[in-house]
């Protein structure tokens, strides 16, 4: 299988009051074309700063990030703006990704709008993206704090769909929701996946629903990457000690 | 639902439309005034500029309703044309330091860095001067005239603006929805304009309403000074500084400019409190 993304030894260190505190720590791994890869650990370990780095909204200390072989932390401007409409990430509270003076609609369109296209056309691919996600076309003339938490993490699903990208990090797409509304989106990634040829990276600490999804997972620990391999053998076997106790306090 | 969640929804409801409705009654003074003040020229019985010695000093009544200055000049005319000067020159003084202010401040809480240190620092050194004394130093360096005037009062006046917009910008910058127009392809400007501004205009809007009222009040002080308004320029600064001697002989040449000073800078006050209520009613609580 062809490599997508590569991440290669990333570090970032951030700074509290100038005690340096070490967020990710010499990071490695890959996402292959059409394969869902998953991102476990506990609250505060770093998963979060990975997505952002990689999505270029945090500068890693050290560490290269490559898309199809090519290095992307040093794009700006234009190119930068090209890369959004290959990596596209659903952020961890769908809620607040969207701005509360403008409709979920224009936020789904301001991709397209920005590639160029024509107001009519964004607004009929809205609608069909709205569709995909299983939203009513209603919903594109509403504002954020006028939907509930799981129609939010939807209209932000279509909304990273829009640039029909190659990569798309779900950051706890489902974290916020119940079972049922969790299933449903569950089901809409992995369709997207077969159809389009999609590749996820879903950050989540939910092992169950990583050992549904996906094809390789990763697990941190305090920023370091502790054990890598399929969800199976990574759930009945653990190597790590720290990754037994994640497995033991879930099954 | 209880009695007592009825009751404070109930509550919320009366309380909103009676915002509203100050909202439309000062509104409506705000407007009126406004309107009195553009077309200031159409409305006025008397030519304000005309002098007529023999007339010099009448007392209200008798077809001058104010009274007439120590030239024969019809006060409510004056006072009528005065509002011209004095409230568009006060409007084009906030909209000027709402501008450059808002520009800089959200400029520096974008950036960041050393240029908005330097920035900042300026504006701590606007805003260290007693306002006042500063103005009419700059205001006597360029000297009078009300465009003058109103650069003097602009230059103390913009670091409150850039104090504010700098502040939310930077709150603002770091939400998730400016990350994620970024994902979506937006550039620089295109978020600044967009997701920002609109984010940040309330509480901006506000403040400038508010500070219509005391812009009118420092343009006429400058005024009064003798550094706003030349003479003969109707303004009601300069027109209250001309009857100071008079004060005690004819009274009603120094009180009807006072008077709509005040009855102007109420107006514009109370106006800018129910906008405060409407957009922005979490501060009311407080
Ligand atoms: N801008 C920042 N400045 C300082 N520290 C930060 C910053 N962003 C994140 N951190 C710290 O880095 C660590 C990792 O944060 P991150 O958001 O990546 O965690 P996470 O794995 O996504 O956790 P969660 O599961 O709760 O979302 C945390 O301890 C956090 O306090
Ligand atoms: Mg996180």
């Amino acid at each position: 299988m062809e490599k997508l993304l590569e991440i290669k030894e990333i570090k970032k260190t951030f700074y509290k009051k100038k005690i340096p505190f070490v967020a990710v720590d010499n990071i490695c791994f890959d996402v292959e074309k059409g394969e869902c890869f998953g991102l476990v650990g506990e609250s505060g370990c770093g998963k979060s700063t990975i997505a952002k780095i990689i999505t270029h909204l945090i500068t890693p200390d050290t560490g290269s990030v490559l898309l199809n072989g090519e290095e992307t932390l040093f794009l700006r401007g234009k190119k930068e703006r090209k890369l959004y409409q290959d990596i596209q990430m659903v952020f961890q509270t769908p809620q607040d990704s969207f701005d509360p003076r403008r409709t979920l609609g224009d936020g789904i369109m301001e991709s397209m709008r920005n590639q160029g296209m024509k107001k009519h056309q964004a607004k009929e691919r809205m609608y069909e993206l709205l569709e995909m996600v299983e939203l009513p076309g209603e919903f594109a003339s509403r504002y954020p704090h006028e939907v509930s938490g799981g129609q939010c993490q939807r209209a932000a699903i279509a909304r990273a769909l829009a640039p029909n990208p190659q990569l798309m990090i779900c950051d706890e797409a489902t974290s916020a929701l119940d079972v049922t509304v969790q299933a449903q989106i569950v089901e809409l990634l992995n369709k997207l996946r077969e159809e389009q040829g999609l590749s996820l990276l879903l950050i989540c600490h939910d092992l169950a629903l990583v050992q549904k999804l996906c094809d390789r997972v990763l697990v941190m620990y305090k920023g370091g990457g502790v054990e890598q391999g399929v969800p199976d053998e990574v759930i009945q076997n653990p190597q790590n000690e720290y990754t037994k106790i994640l497995v033991d306090s879930v099954f | 639902m209880s009695m007592e969640e009825k009751i404070t929804v109930r509550k919320q409801k009366v309380v909103k439309s009676h915002t509203r409705q100050k909202l439309f009654f000062f509104g409506g003074l705000a407007i009126a005034v406004l309107l009195v003040a553009a077309f200031a020229p159409y409305l006025t019985p008397y030519d304000p500029y005309e002098q007529d010695l023999s007339k010099a000093l009448l007392p209200p009544g008798n077809g001058h309703l104010l009274g007439t200055d120590r030239y024969g000049r019809d006060m409510l005319s004056r006072v009528i044309m005065g509002s011209q000067t004095t409230i568009f020159s006060a409007l084009l003084l906030v909209v000027i330091i709402t501008i450059v202010g808002g520009a800089v401040g959200i400029f520096c809480g974008w950036h960041g860095g050393k240029l908005d240190a330097f920035l900042m620092r300026v504006s701590d050194i606007f805003l260290a001067f007693p306002g006042m004394v500063f103005a009419i130093a700059v205001a006597s360096v360029l000297s009078g005239g009300v465009i003058n005037a109103v650069v003097a009062l602009a230059c103390i006046s913009w670091p409150k603006y850039a104090r504010i917009t700098r502040s939310q910008a930077m709150m603002i910058k770091h939400l998730p929805y400016i990350s994620a127009a970024k994902l979506s392809g937006s550039g620089t400007w295109k978020i600044v304009w967009k997701h920002i501004v609109p984010n940040i205009a309330g509480p901006v809007i506000v403040t400038a309403v508010l500070d219509i009222g005391t812009m009118i009040m420092e343009i006429a002080g400058l005024s009064f000074l003798g550094l706003g308004a030349a003479p003969p320029t109707a303004e009601w600064g300069s027109m209250m500084s001309n009857g100071r001697s008079m004060l005690q002989t004819s009274p009603w040449v120094i009180l009807s400019p006072g008077c709509a000073i005040f009855l102007t800078v109420i107006i514009f006050n109370l106006a800018g409190d129910t906008v405060r209520d409407v957009l922005d009613p979490k501060q009311r609580k407080r």
